[in-house]
Parts: C-alpha cells; structure tokens; sequence
C-alpha cells in the first residue's frame, strides 16, 4: 500500500515536471502571461507532490513499515524516534528523496516569492528549475527508489548508519547541507533565464543576488557543522582533511561567494554581467558535481553512501548540463552588453576582480586536486589519493591573499582615487595589524603563515569595523540623536552593507581561529593504567578507570578521566566507545573539555583491561571557528532581509565612499 | 524600475575591444598553463599510493620517501610490543609479500592478528615501512563477524581511500 502510493507521487512528479517545463519554456518564448501562470501552477503542484512523497516516506518510517524497501534498510525498531525520523537522509533513496523535497519547497517559495515580477525572465527560470525537478524525480523514481515492495518484509532492521547515530549534530547538518546544495538551483534556473532573455537588467539583480546567498548561508553553516562533527566524532582531533566530499562541499561554496562579490561590481558599475553568470553556473554544476561524488560510491569517507547505481546517471546529467550551460554562454554572454567600464586597478572594484581572481584559483586547485586520482584510475588503473600537503601548500598562501583583501578591499574607494587618498585609507588599519602580529609572537606563535595571518587578520579587523560602523558615524557625527541614528544607518537603509561586514569580520576570525588551532597544536598519544598520570600542555590527566553501560541501540564504554590544573582539579572528561549493534568495531566518542583560549580533547584509541590507549590533543582557538562561522550565516540573514528597494542607476561617475557596500 | 538600456558602443572603439579581447584571450591562457604547472608538481610531489606488499616490492626505489597506504593482513604470531605507547612492530603481508612494519602510536580496539590493516607512512631503507598512521579493516554495513575473518580485498581497498580518523 504505501510502497504504490509513494511509487505513484514520484511519478506524477516526473510527469508534472516534465510538462511543467515544457510549458514554462513555451511561455517564456511565446511571452505568454497565461503560459506563465500555467508554469507556476505546475511549479506548486511539483512541489506538493515531493512534499507528500516525502511525507508518506517519513510515515513509513515511522510506523516500521518494513515493507518499504527503504525502511528495511536503514529502520529498526531499536533506535529513538530522533534516529527514525532522520534516517530518511541516512542512506542514499532516501536522500535523493529529501533532496526533491527541498527542491520542491525552493521552486515553490521563489515562484510564490516573485509571482508578479519578472515576468520576462520567469517562465525560463521555472522551466529550467523543472527540468532539474524532472531529473531528480526520474532518480527517485528509478535508479534510486526508496519505495521499492519487499516480498517478504523483515521483522525487524538494522538502522542508519552508527556513526550517523553518534552524535545530535547529525540531525542538523544533512538537511543544512541539501538546503545549501540544493538551493544552487534557483540562482542557476535566474542565470539560465537571463541568458535566454538576453539582457540581464538592475532589477533582476535583486532575484538573482538573494536566491544566490540564502543557499550560501546555508552551505557556510552546513560546512562548518560538518567539521564540527568530524571534531566531535571521529575523535582524531581535527575539522577538516581534504576529504574528496569535504572538498565537494567547499567548491560551490568558492564560486558562489565569487559570484557574491562579482555582482556588487555588476550592479554598481554594470559589467562583468557575463562572469556573474558563469560563476553562478558553476556554483550549480559544481554541487551536481558534488552529488556525483558522494552518491556514487567512487569516494569511501564517511559522508558517502555505498551503492553506485546512480553514479552514471548523474555523471550524465552533468555531462547534459555542462554542455548546455557552455553553449548558451558562447552563444549568449555578448548580450549581457557591459554598461559601464572600470577605472582603476587601485580602487574598489579592482580589488574585487582580484578576489574572484583567487577565488577561481582555489577552485581550480581543489578541484584538480580532487578529480586527479580519479582521472588517474579511469586511465590506468591504479589507485591514489593526493596527500594533505598539496591542499595545505596550494590553499594557505591564496587564503593568506584573501584575508589581506578583506582588508584593503573595503578601505579603497570605487572608482578613481589619488595616492593621497589611497594612503591615508591604508595606513592606518596597519597599527591594529602590528599590535594583533606582536601579540600573537609574545604568545609564541613562530610559524610564518600564521604571523602574516594575525598581520592581515588586524588589519582586516579594523577596517571592517571602521566601515561597518561609518554610517552610524556619520549621522552622529551629523548630529542625529544615537539611537534613531543606529537604527536608521545599521539597519533600516544599509542592512546590506552591515551584514556583509558581519560576515566580513566573522570571516576574519575564522581565517585566524584556524591558522591559529592548524600551527599551535600539540598532541600526545599515551597508554595510562589505571590511577596513572601524565602532564601535557599544562594540565594532568588521571585515568580513573572504565565502565560499561548499556543503551538499547548501543553498548558503551566510558573511561573517565580527572582533569587538574596546578593541583586543583578542573573537571572530569569522559571519552567513550560505543558498539553499535550493527558494526564490529566500536566508534570512539572524544570528549572534549572546552575554554575560551583552547580546547582540551580527549580520545579513547583502545581499552584493555586496566589500560587505556588515549590521544590528547591541545587545540587553542578551534572553538572561535564554530562561532564566528554562525556569525557569517547571521551577516548574509541581515543582508539577506529586503530593505527599502533602491535600485542603482550605473553612471561614469563613482559613488561616495559612504554608500559603499560588501557582498551579501 | 529603472532598466538601463544596453547602449551601442562608439564603433571607434570596437577594434580596440576587439585586439583587447585577443589580448586577454592569450593572457588567460598563459596563466592557465602556469596554473596547470604549478598545481600538477604540486600534486605529484604529495601523491599517496595505494599499495599491497607485492606493490611495494615492485616499486623498488620508489618506495623510499614516498607516502604509501600499505593493505594487506596484520601476519599471524607477527605482533611485538603491544603493551606501551610506543614501538609496535608487526609484519603485514599479502599472498606474495611481506613487508615489516614499525609503528609508534597506540593502535586501535580492533587491531589483532590475521586481520586486514592498512598502514599510512613510508618504506625506510633500513627496510623497514614507518607507520605513522593505522587503520584496521571494518565494513559499515551489518554483517555477522565470520570466524577467522579472511582478508577481503575490496575491503581493503575501500579502505585505503577512506580519510576516516586521518591524523596529521
């Protein structure tokens, strides 16, 4: 019963999406007004449909109907509610499933959203949603149906993935992730409908620049819950390793802060229209690219699902929508006519084309770095991986660049400036710059990458909160009263340039908290018995021994371990190992003993009777990384709220320095 | 709504545009090739290989200094040292070689004899391989335990490319 009525929502979904497409794309050709209202309604259907899909997937799961194909696999009775209702994204039918979903919620929140503007672009735009939506269902509906019959249904199944089940962060990040990832489609489905137009107007920046950073919030949270959850889980005391999906996640996001900046630079001086829009292509080509890596099994971490079956389908999808976006932009890009020209290398947007200049670059040497042993096994056969040291030797010293623009970037003014303006803007900030660095070096920080980041991350620092705060300033300065002068400069008209600096500084800190937490830890691995000590990094360690308790889905291990500083205790720490039914081997669970300055981690390799195999590891700063991230997410939401429509009028003549902005 | 209407360009203007364009046309290019240089030394220099034992003795010197995930099976009565933090030496072997192995951390829960391992780090010519990082062999997915455990392959190798509990 609920294997047919799932099967049939599918394939009503590919149907409705199909010709919703059709539809769309005809209107859009035709100019049809009535077309377009078809369009949207099929746009609302498509996305009723994957929510009941959806919804009767979760009722499966629920109720342990293991007749379900899906729920056979990834659903058991014994684990809590929280694990059942998750496991719709655990495993990879039910995470194509979610993924329809909210791409269903996207298509309908942005035709609702924009119902009676653009018309001109919108048909295209939901014609191309659509035919993604029409991919994904197909996907769903077969090389990876979750709602496959099983003849003879199973009392009882094995449950997500343990490691899924580890830890709450796991409830949060998936659907985070598919939000980011997935919400690439609409910026993509607006570039697509420019290109079709022809013209990309001011007023259809405002579409295009929000559809672009929601699903940038999205991706920036999702990918540091994501190394938070490594840190947290896997207990080797680290955030990130240049894991192929890691770094399939990292891609998107390069290109859409790229395509961030460059539509600043579009909107207020009218050119690089077509760089925009290619770079918005990318953002989507790179998360399908993205899906191929996790869902199709040539990659085994720990994100990726096992079966392959869907791998060449995708890859094929790729191939279709590389192809089409390529020749659209050959045939297309010189309509999206440059309005306006530049100026000056020295000013604004100069800086702005050497940021997406180093964004590219990174993308590029992730990218290679990535699809090299794959490309080295298609041809010959033989397995390898590109180590650490190529992604740490290749990123730090453009990452070093970026910081150092966020500083000199916002202090530059647009357009023509005399050398007495530029360096009355650039030399002060270099104080804060130098106090930071000579800081960091009484501290003991030696390693020179790390030096120049405190260098840059101070000078960087001041600048942003000199011009996140300049309109506040002036209205001050003017003689307005402070609180109504706050509210109106911070937040009422430049919510958008307050908010990119939010993610401005939140970015600062992030570049520091991990060139800090990367250099300056240390690590120890030691086997204590029971009542030993050791001393490391200031404090002693005493391992107070183990015990067993049971859970119903999970066996576990707890080792407790005395903390104390200079005699006095701290606090106790308690790494585990649990045994998950499901696994042979137990998953290690660090515990991690956290301050302001540094993290103190504790990680169980084994238990042996009295003794205990730990890792310790001392990590100053990581803690900074997880806040200052959701600061960035909460700078792009500020940016994101619509203010007071304001629509630039391009002209030869560059701004004041007071209207500035930076991108979200 | 303001929309500002795209404007023809003084025809002046237009060659110089165009020589301007073939300029950074060539432009791009070289920085492409330099990009390409740059990045593939930089891959060739940080290759991990993906090697058995039989791999390993037929890379000859290649071995020495390379960074290597070593598959194959922890040899039985092979393990010394197990007790302490450091200095664990075992022999990991395949169906035709056998190389020794010196590791200095604490190894896994898991980690025994006649079980698959795959050992991160390189070949010394001292001719031992130097282990700085140790993963044992575990499917995800439910599988009741078989006695003994033989050595499966493809697990093996699922291994070698997983970046689980990676350590600096």
């Amino acid at each position: 019963m609920i294997p047919t009525l799932g099967r049939f929502l599918i394939l009503a979904s590919v149907l409705v999406a199909t010709t919703g497409a059709f539809i769309a794309y005809a209107a859009g050709s035709k100019r049809s007004p009535e077309g377009l209202r078809w369009s949207q309604r099929f746009a609302y259907l498509f996305a009723a449909l994957m929510l009941a899909a959806t919804g009767v997937m979760e009722y499966a799961l629920i109720t342990h109907d293991f007749s379900v194909e899906y729920v056979s696999h990834v659903g058991s009775t014994q684990v809590p509610l929280w694990v059942t209702i998750v496991s719709l994204w655990s495993s990879l039918e039910g995470s194509i499933l979610f993924w329809g979903f909210i791409l269903g919620i996207y298509i309908a929140a942005t035709t609702w959203v924009n119902r009676n503007d653009h018309q001109e672009y919108m048909p295209y735009a939901i014609g191309t949603w659509l035919s993604v939506g029409a991919f994904f269902s197909f996907l769903i509906a077969g090389p990876a149906n979750p709602f496959l019959t099983v003849a003879n249904p199973p009392l009882d199944g094995p449950g997500p993935n343990p490691l899924l089940q580890n830890h709450l962060l796991m409830i949060i990040h998936p659907p985070m992730l598919y939000l980011g990832y997935v919400g690439m489609t609409i910026p993509f489905g607006f570039a697509i409908a420019a290109l079709l137009r022809g013209r990309l107007g001011q007023s259809f920046l405002r579409p295009l620049r929000a559809s672009l950073l929601l699903p940038w919030v999205f991706l920036t949270i999702a990918i540091m819950l994501g190394g938070w959850w490594a840190y947290e889980v896997l207990g080797w005391g680290g955030y990130w390793a240049w894991d192929p999906v890691e770094n399939a996640s990292l891609l998107p996001w390069l290109t859409a802060t790229a395509a961030l900046h460059s539509a600043i630079v579009m909107e207020r001086r009218g050119v690089l229209k077509g760089w925009t829009v290619t770079l918005v292509q990318a953002s989507f080509l790179l998360t399908i690219l993205g899906t191929f890596m996790t869902r199709s099994g040539v990659f085994n971490s720990v994100h990726s699902f096992t079966q392959s079956s869907i791998g060449p389908t995708i890859l094929i999808f790729l191939a279709a929508v590389l192809l089409f976006s390529v020749v659209l932009l050959s045939f297309r890009i010189d309509s999206l006519e440059a309005e306006g020209q530049l100026d000056s290398a020295v000013s604004r947007e100069g800086m702005f084309l050497v940021n997406n200049l180093f964004f590219v670059v990174l993308t590029f040497t992730v990218l290679v770095g990535t699809c090299f042993p794959l490309i080295v096994e298609a041809i010959k056969g033989k397995q390898m991986s590109v180590g650490r040291p190529y992604f740490d030797a290749m990123v730090v010293p453009v990452g070093t660049a970026l910081l150092f623009l966020i500083g000199v970037g916002p202090a530059l003014p647009w357009g023509k400036a005399s050398r007495k303006e530029i360096l009355r803007a650039l030399l002060p900030p270099l104080i804060t710059g130098a106090i930071v660095m000579a800081t960091g070096l009484a501290l003991g920080v030696r390693n020179v990458w790390t030096v120049l980041t405190l260098l840059f991350g101070g000078y960087a620092a001041h600048v942003t909160m000199a011009h996140m705060w300049l309109p506040f300033r002036q209205r001050v300065k003017r003689g307005d009263a402070i609180g109504p002068a706050l509210v109106d400069a911070q937040l009422r008209r430049g919510r958008r340039r307050f908010g990119g600096y939010i993610v401005h500084a939140g970015a600062v800190i992030v570049f520091v908290a991990i060139a800090v937490s990367s250099t300056m830890r240390t690590q120890e691995e030691v086997t204590l018995t029971r009542g030993q000590s050791t001393t490391f990094a200031g404090y002693t360690v005493t391992y107070l021994g183990s015990e067993e308790r049971a859970e119903p889905h999970r066996q576990s291990t707890i080792a407790r371990f005395n903390l104390s500083k200079n005699g006095t205790a701290v606090t106790t720490m308690e790494p585990r190992m649990n045994q998950y039914a499901a696994m042979r081997e137990p998953i290690g669970t660090p515990a991690v003993y956290s301050t302001i300055t540094r993290d103190y981690y504790i990680s169980i390799m084994n238990l042996q009777g009295d003794q205990a195999g730990v890792l310790i590891i001392n990590m100053p700063m990581v803690g900074w990384i997880w806040g200052s991230v959701i600061m960035m997410g909460i700078g792009g939401l500020v940016a994101l709220i619509p203010s007071r429509r304001r629509t630039y009028v391009v002209s030869p003549v560059p701004a004041e320095a007071a209207g500035d902005e930076v991108p979200a | 709504m303001t929309e500002p209407i795209n404007g023809e360009m003084p025809t002046a203007s237009a060659a110089m545009r165009r020589k301007s364009r073939w300029f950074m046309a060539g432009a791009l290019v070289v920085a492409a090739a330099a990009f390409l240089v740059i990045t593939l030394g930089g891959i060739s220099k940080n290759l991990v290989y993906y090697w058995t034992p039989t791999d390993l003795h037929a890379a000859g010197d290649k071995a020495y200094g390379a960074t290597i995930r070593l598959g194959g099976m922890v040899a039985p009565h092979s393990v010394q040292g197990r007790n302490g933090a450091s200095g664990l030496e075992f022999d990991v072997k395949d169906a035709t070689g056998i190389v020794h192995v010196k590791s200095s951390g604490v190894p896994p829960q898991m980690f025994r004899e006649n079980i698959g391992v795959v050992v991160e780090g390189t070949m010394t010519r001292a001719g031992y391989f130097q282990c700085n990082r140790l993963m044992v062999s575990h499917n995800n997915e439910y599988r009741a335990p078989k006695a003994g455990h033989a050595i499966d392959k493809k697990e093996l190798q699922k291994l070698m490319r997983s970046t689980e509990g990676l350590k600096d």
